[in-house]
């Protein structure tokens, strides 16, 4: 009996699995995520190091002899848009730039939630009042057509300032979540011993209470990254996105927007439109293997 | 209950009051006024100056924003440049387009969803369950514009099942049958888009919702009772599942509003989604403004609806004095 009861013992001391070990475990577990993985990854290495490869200039350039060359014509592996430019380089370019904006968007709405979500989780009070009637506000926001406005009214648009207006409204849904878990996270013991003995607020927020949410923010910002992606490709689509000297995957699909292109040059927007997809799958499909590997209820290793 | 309403509806008049001051500076950030198409070479720059004064142009913001927003209530939105015609005429014929849309759109979500859902849970772990949440995973991956385009492309173009764009033939007269079904032969190709889109919510929380009420102690009871599976499934848990899923129905319409500019830009419907975009590319300022503030008020409205119908179903958040 004894015996029986140290093995158990030794057998539950044996350390548990942490981070990346537990994330390698379900992926290991669940092949689609780990196809997923990899075709992200390869498709984000192919497209930084192609795009550097590509003479943007020689591949903007208009040609009306190649106007609507068709796959594997004139040199064209994918053929060639209305401009006679190549598509297969645009689309290259373009998953660059969307990846890219992507990225960075994620980056800056993650900064700007973990910090108002910290802030009005940890203080509370009043602090928190105020951030959740503005967030309330923000989440009955016409975003979409709100942030169209802006990249149609600012005087200066650029890149730059797309991602700004991005972000600006972007945070939320981060914010809330991490407001949220900071909330639970912020009676624990561990958070009121810290206190006790006088660690500064600061301190507690980021080297106490971060860590112990990081993995949940990891699967938020994929799920954003997603997310973002959709958005930006979407309102390029519509012609309020990336400038026209900057192209994104949305502008090769907007070339759809004209029906004749639409119906007999499908080469033009298929690729982009396939490529958006086979991104958007793949990206959720990793932010949700991550969601099980975070949460140890829904773990499949 | 009523007090309940009631404070529901009074907190949503600060955010009216705050959504239409960010709407009318956001409308005075945009260039130009509503006399500048008027502008051409001959124009003497005085008359348009007068008609600035006479118009209220240069009165103070807040005495602009009164008159702006006194007649935005009356439903006076002034005219647009470039329809010719007053705005909120142009937004009426529109707004019974979408809403045509979102209501087809509504019927298809739920018949898709509800039985899928149901069923997936019910034989949770089944190659139907996996195929429902792959589906539903698929389905919420997929951003609206590249499934409208594919749709519009395959079913539209190439096996030409569907019309590709507008709301109904010219050929047909309003009022009959062949008209009324035309009008609905336009909407399915739209309205199927928009459906399969936003089944994913309602398929994903009905799943779980049944796979829950399994170990619940109201079925255990009903089950030793004596109830038969089927009947413990389709009047027990498939009521108690159902309920919340009404309280969805706000946030719902507010999604569709979001997804409209796409839909209805891509198949060429013309709702208030494509009014939108065609306004701002001829810089059509007093129509995107009135747009703005309707989606805002209708997007506010969406979930007042969706947190009155929740306090009915479930006593347990209603507000306590």
């Amino acid at each position: 009996m004894q015996q029986l009861e140290e093995k158990l013992i030794t057998q539950d001391e044996g350390t548990p699995a942490t981070g990346l070990k537990v994330v390698w475990r379900e992926f290991k577990k669940d092949k689609l995520a780990l196809a997923s993985l990899i075709v992200l990854v390869g498709i984000i290495a192919v497209t930084f190091v192609w795009a550097f490869m590509i003479n943007k200039e020689e591949l903007m350039q208009i040609s009306l002899y190649d106007e609507f060359a068709e796959p594997g014509t004139n040199g064209f592996i994918l053929g060639a848009d209305q401009g006679g430019s190549d598509v297969l380089g645009q689309l290259i370019i373009g998953a660059r730039n969307s990846l890219t904006i992507a990225i960075a968007i994620t980056v800056i709405t993650g900064v700007l939630g973990v910090a108002i979500g910290l802030a009005a989780g940890y203080f509370g009070g009043i602090v928190d009042a105020i951030i959740m009637r503005v967030m309330d506000f923000y989440m009955t926001l016409p975003t979409l057509m709100i942030i169209i406005v802006f990249v149609t009214i600012i005087p200066k648009y650029n890149v730059v300032t797309f991602v700004l207006i991005m972000s600006a409204f972007l945070w939320i849904g981060t914010a809330r979540l991490i407001r949220s878990k900071v909330l639970s996270e912020g009676n624990r013991d561990y958070v009121n011993a810290s206190k006790t003995m006088g660690t500064g607020n600061f301190a507690i927020m980021f080297k106490g209470i971060l860590p112990n949410i990081s993995s949940l923010l990891i699967v938020e910002l994929t799920l954003n990254f997603a997310g973002n992606v959709g958005i930006e490709t979407g309102l390029s689509f519509l012609g309020f996105g990336l400038p026209p000297d900057v192209p994104s995957l949305g502008t090769l699909v907007g070339a759809a927007s004209n029906p004749v292109v639409l119906e007999n040059n499908w080469w033009v927007w298929f690729p982009a439109s396939m490529l958006i997809l086979i991104l958007m799958l793949a990206i959720n499909y990793v932010g949700q293997a991550l969601r099980r590997a975070a949460d140890s209820k829904q773990r499949l290793g | 209950m009523w007090k309940t309403i009631l404070r529901r509806v009074l907190l949503m008049i600060p955010q009216l009051i705050v959504l239409s001051l960010l709407i009318f500076w956001l409308a005075k950030l945009m260039p130009g006024d509503p006399f500048t198409g008027l502008i051409t070479p001959e124009t003497d720059p005085h008359r348009i100056e007068e008609l600035r004064e006479m118009a209220g142009l240069n009165d103070p913001w807040y005495v602009q924003y009164w008159h702006w927003i006194t007649g935005a209530v009356q439903g006076d939105f002034g005219d647009s440049y470039a329809f010719k015609d007053s705005v909120s005429s142009l937004i009426g014929d529109r707004a019974l387009n979408t809403l045509w849309l979102s209501l087809f759109s509504v019927i298809l979500l739920y018949l898709i969803a509800i039985p899928l859902g149901i069923y997936a849970g019910r034989y949770q772990g089944t190659w139907f369950d996996k195929g429902t949440v792959l589906y539903s995973f698929i389905s919420y991956a997929i951003p609206t514009f590249v499934l409208g385009l594919l749709f519009l492309f395959f079913f539209g173009y190439k096996l030409d099942w569907f019309p590709t764009s507008g709301t109904v033939d010219v050929k047909y007269e309003a009022g009959t049958w062949d008209y009324f079904w035309n009008k609905v032969y336009h909407l399915i190709l739209p309205g199927i888009t928009f459906a399969l889109l936003g089944t994913t919510t309602v398929i994903q929380y009905l799943r779980s919702e049944v796979i829950d009420s399994k170990t619940q102690d109201y079925v255990k009871t009903a089950r030793s009772k004596g109830v038969p599976m089927k009947k413990i499934y389709s009047k027990h848990i498939f009521r108690n599942s159902l309920l919340p899923i009404a309280a969805f129905i706000g946030f719902t319409i507010t999604g569709l509003l979001g997804g409209s500019i796409f839909i209805e830009t891509i198949f060429g419907y013309p709702g208030m989604g494509q009014l939108f975009i065609q306004s701002l590319g001829q810089r059509d300022y007093s129509v995107i403004t009135a747009l703005v503030l309707l989606f805002g008020f209708l997007a506010l409205l969406g979930s007042l609806i969706s947190d009155i119908v929740m306090s009915i179903v479930d006593p347990r958040i209603r507000i306590d004095n």
